[in-house]
């Protein structure tokens, strides 16, 4: 698998009349980052960091979500997927001028695969217990191989920054579009334009456009808003649908709904064995008709109409159709049929008496949801689904609690009934996803640690997940996929209720800005971003 | 009978007739969602609008309101009990009995209110019905509420012991138990009133915080407290989601009109 792409990034311009070169941006991350050796991060501020200033071997394109070469000229993934081999740009150097060559890709992948760093970027590098084995070929040509096949491969170089192996400036010294200026801790992190950056635009200028990105340190999310208002920041990355309204209500421009993203909104009930629950209810919680009765007696286009203001969609399974390639376009969202609930549960032997549900035993259907306290999105979805139940005749409390207490209920002591949470996937490869969907893992939320798949339907998706996991056809894979999300939705381990839309808040000044679903979904076209120049003098 | 707990009296009257009659109205639900009419103004169907599931904002004040008034009182009333037992032994036993219940005070008191009733409120069982998760609030504050009260009661028992009235009646061979209820108890009750009326207001404003956080009663149950949630959206820009800032306001208010000013006669 060879490619090769043209050296120059194509940019489309728009109202170049009104725009001007260089500027500052502005916008807020939620706290400090807390590191800056782009091997080491683990939190979105960093992150937000690392994918302003870390140059890449090659890129996911948020858009198109292909991969694209940065550093990485073209590159090549051996017949059994144990090897990528890297051809490297040329003339290419540091932000303080260190010329790039294959010995910065040796150093970063020795530096990132060294136990003693602790990486959190290194694990999906260890998928076997073989640690990849770095070669460098050339002063051009760098390979990579592992210790067993990796499907998907390619994805795992989107995160890793390449550090300089000669540079006096070591972490100062970056390849991506910014670097580092100045940090002020609890005020800013001010990146200034690297002035080496190898891109160019189409009309042969060394992007980035922007001069400096001051990224200032906002907790709160109310006066991030009422600074973007004031037009005191450019953009916010994320915003909530009430938000969003508002916002749209009162200045059209300066909001972008992007379309469906990866997030999703889902409930479970606990299947674990060793869960403090009756056994009645244990029995209704493995039941695969009481399950699907529920989510037939939840109304998914009314969550998505009120509770995300127009701004999400039912969601039929574990993939948002986000993600192009992945999402099993097959899928429908469970529909909102009443009777046909009533029907799987009479069938199951549960009985309508006076409006209230009873099961074969007698015992009066009532369970909890539980759900964060303070995310008011799901607190309202969860009190929505209370009253949508009613007509099945389930009677359903609500319970919010603050998060430690409920991620100890839901890991440590079980001591839960169903719980309302949502899931962002960060990777659009479903590789990714092996610490859900296998039955041994920690994070098999509705029966985790399981010693062998309690059920037949566990076992397959693990057979299914294993065997994508060693398959390097990007078809087959998706073919093994589709079945295991197929099986998702028929037996609704996860009831999905929606996927939401990516909202985000973007200067009416901002230009060249391309919207996104996957993160960071504003910014990801950071070096093209600029402000035009007649509305930046108005500040 | 002052103008100014006149006033209060015929207030705090008009919101829990007001809020327990509307409890009799058929179809006049706090919890039914209409779901058509969400984020609606208000209307003579909804004269304080729809929140954002489009349950009528007025039937869920009115609950809030009876359920805020009405707990609130019986919780101040268990701490007050509480108060009274503790602060009455210490302050009539004195001695070792006295310095252990004072130190048990002085714990109490220093502890942080609110994470305890987070970290309380976390252990309750999820089950619990709505009403129950509200009733087991007040309960927590009301055994969580008594410390301050207490040292009040105590200090008024000690000086009730001390007093020439007490030393006379036990001269003339009073038994312990009758002086105790014949010549203390009833000198105590200003100082109980008074706490009582003080406790309240400060349990109203506990609740409201509890569930400004979503910690209080669970949906669709409304108290004051999570109807304050509206709030938090920084752009709400409706006068009538308001009305629950101007419901607790008025009783605090009318509480603190209500409880004795310049302290107690012994």
């Amino acid at each position: 698998m060879t490619r090769r792409f043209l050296p120059v990034l194509v940019v489309a311009f728009t109202s170049t009349a009104l725009a001007q070169i260089g500027g500052d941006l502005r916008f807020c991350l939620r706290a400090d980052p807390k590191t800056f050796d782009p091997l080491l991060v683990e939190d979105d501020n960093s992150e937000a960091v690392r994918y302003l200033t870390g140059g890449v071997l090659l890129r996911v394109n948020r858009v198109s979500q292909q991969f694209t070469p940065e550093l990485a000229a073209s590159w090549k993934v051996d017949e059994q997927g144990r090897r990528i081999t890297f051809h490297l740009r040329h003339g290419v150097a540091f932000s303080d001028g260190t010329p790039f060559s294959a010995d910065d890709v040796t150093y970063t992948m020795n530096r990132l695969m060294d136990p003693q760093l602790h990486s959190a970027t290194a694990d999906p590098f260890r998928s076997s217990s073989i640690p990849p084995r770095i070669t460098q070929l050339s002063a051009d040509t760098v390979s990579v191989t592992f210790g067993a096949p990796v499907s998907g491969l390619e994805r795992l170089f989107d995160q890793v920054a390449i550090l300089s192996a000669h540079s006096p400036r070591k972490l100062a010294a970056v390849l991506g579009p910014f670097q580092v200026a100045e940090y002020k801790p609890g005020i800013e992190v001010r990146l200034s334009r690297n002035p080496n950056y190898w891109k160019t635009d189409a009309g042969g200028r060394r992007l980035p456009y922007a001069d400096q990105i001051h990224l200032q340190i906002q907790q709160n999310r109310d006066l991030e808003l009422v600074r973007f208002r004031r037009g005191e920041i450019d953009l916010i990355n994320s915003v909530d649908p009430e938000v969003f309204e508002r916002l749209a209500h009162d200045a059209p421009s300066s909001v972008t709904d992007a379309g469906v993203s990866l997030e999703s909104e889902m409930m479970w009930f606990n299947q674990a064995p060793s869960a403090p629950l009756p056994s009645y209810k244990k029995a209704w919680f493995a039941s695969q008709a009481f399950r699907r009765a529920v989510s037939e007696g939840i109304n998914r286009a009314d969550l998505a109409r009120i509770v995300f203001k127009g701004h999400a969609q039912p969601a039929a399974g574990p993939i948002s159709p986000a993600n192009r390639f992945w999402f099993n376009t097959t899928l429908r969202p469970h529909p909102f049929d009443v009777p046909s609930a009533l029907r799987r549960l009479q069938e199951e032997g549960f009985q309508m008496r006076n409006g209230q549900l009873y099961d074969g035993g007698g015992h009066a259907v009532e369970f909890s949801i539980l759900t964060n306290a303070g995310n008011r999105s799901r607190e309202r979805m969860a009190t929505m689904i209370q009253q949508d139940l009613t007509a099945l005749g389930m009677r359903v409390n609500v319970v919010t609690l603050d998060f430690p207490s409920l991620l100890e209920r839901m890991t440590q002591t079980f001591q839960y009934e169903a719980c309302l949470l949502g899931l962002t996937n960060l990777d659009l490869d479903p590789g990714a996803q092996m610490n859900v969907w296998l039955s041994s893992a920690a994070n098999h939320q509705w029966n985790p640690n399981q010693k062998s798949a309690a059920t037949p339907w566990e076992a397959e998706i693990d057979r299914l997940m294993r065997r994508q996991a060693s398959e390097l056809r990007p078809e087959a894979r998706k073919r093994l996929f589709d079945r295991v999300q197929q099986i998702v939705w028929e037996q609704e381990p996860f009831l999905y209720l929606v996927n939401k839309d990516s909202l985000m808040a973007l200067s009416p000044q901002l230009q060249n800005t391309a919207p996104a679903a996957v993160a960071p979904q504003a910014y990801w076209n950071i070096e093209v971003l600029r402000k035009s120049s007649q509305l930046a003098g108005n500040r | 009978m002052t103008a100014r707990r006149l006033f209060a009296i015929a207030a705090l009257g008009l919101l829990l007739a007001t809020s327990f009659g509307a409890g009799l109205l058929p179809k006049f639900s706090y919890s039914a969602q209409h779901r058509e009419f969400t984020d609606a103004a208000p209307s003579l169907r909804f004269p304080l609008g729809t929140d954002e599931l489009g349950r009528d904002r007025m039937a869920r004040l009115l609950s809030a309101t009876r359920v805020s008034l009405v707990f609130a009182a019986a919780a101040s009333l268990g701490a007050l009990i509480l108060a009274a037992l503790i602060g009455g032994v210490a302050g009539y036993c004195g001695g070792w009995c006295d310095r252990a219940l004072v130190h048990g005070i002085d714990l109490m008191l220093s502890l942080p209110w609110l994470f305890l009733l987070l970290a309380v409120r976390a252990l309750l069982p999820l089950n619990a019905a709505p009403l129950t998760s509200l009733l087991a609030t007040y309960a927590l504050l009301a055994l969580l509420g008594w410390a301050s009260p207490a040292r009040v009661v105590r200090a008024g028992v000690r000086s009730l012991r001390d007093s020439e009235f007490v030393l006379q009646a036990r001269a003339e061979g009073v038994t312990e138990l009758r002086i105790l209820l014949r010549h203390v108890l009833p000198n105590l009750r200003p100082i109980l009133l008074a706490q009582f009326w003080t406790s309240i207001p400060l349990f109203i404003l506990t609740e409201a915080n509890l569930g400004f956080l979503g910690l209080s009663a669970g949906e669709p149950f409304p108290t004051w407290g999570s109807l304050l949630r509206e709030l938090q959206d920084p752009l709400l820009v409706r006068p009538e989601a308001f009305a629950p800032v101007a419901a607790i306001a008025l009783s605090v208010v009318c509480f603190k009109l209500l409880s004795p000013r310049g302290g107690y006669q012994v």
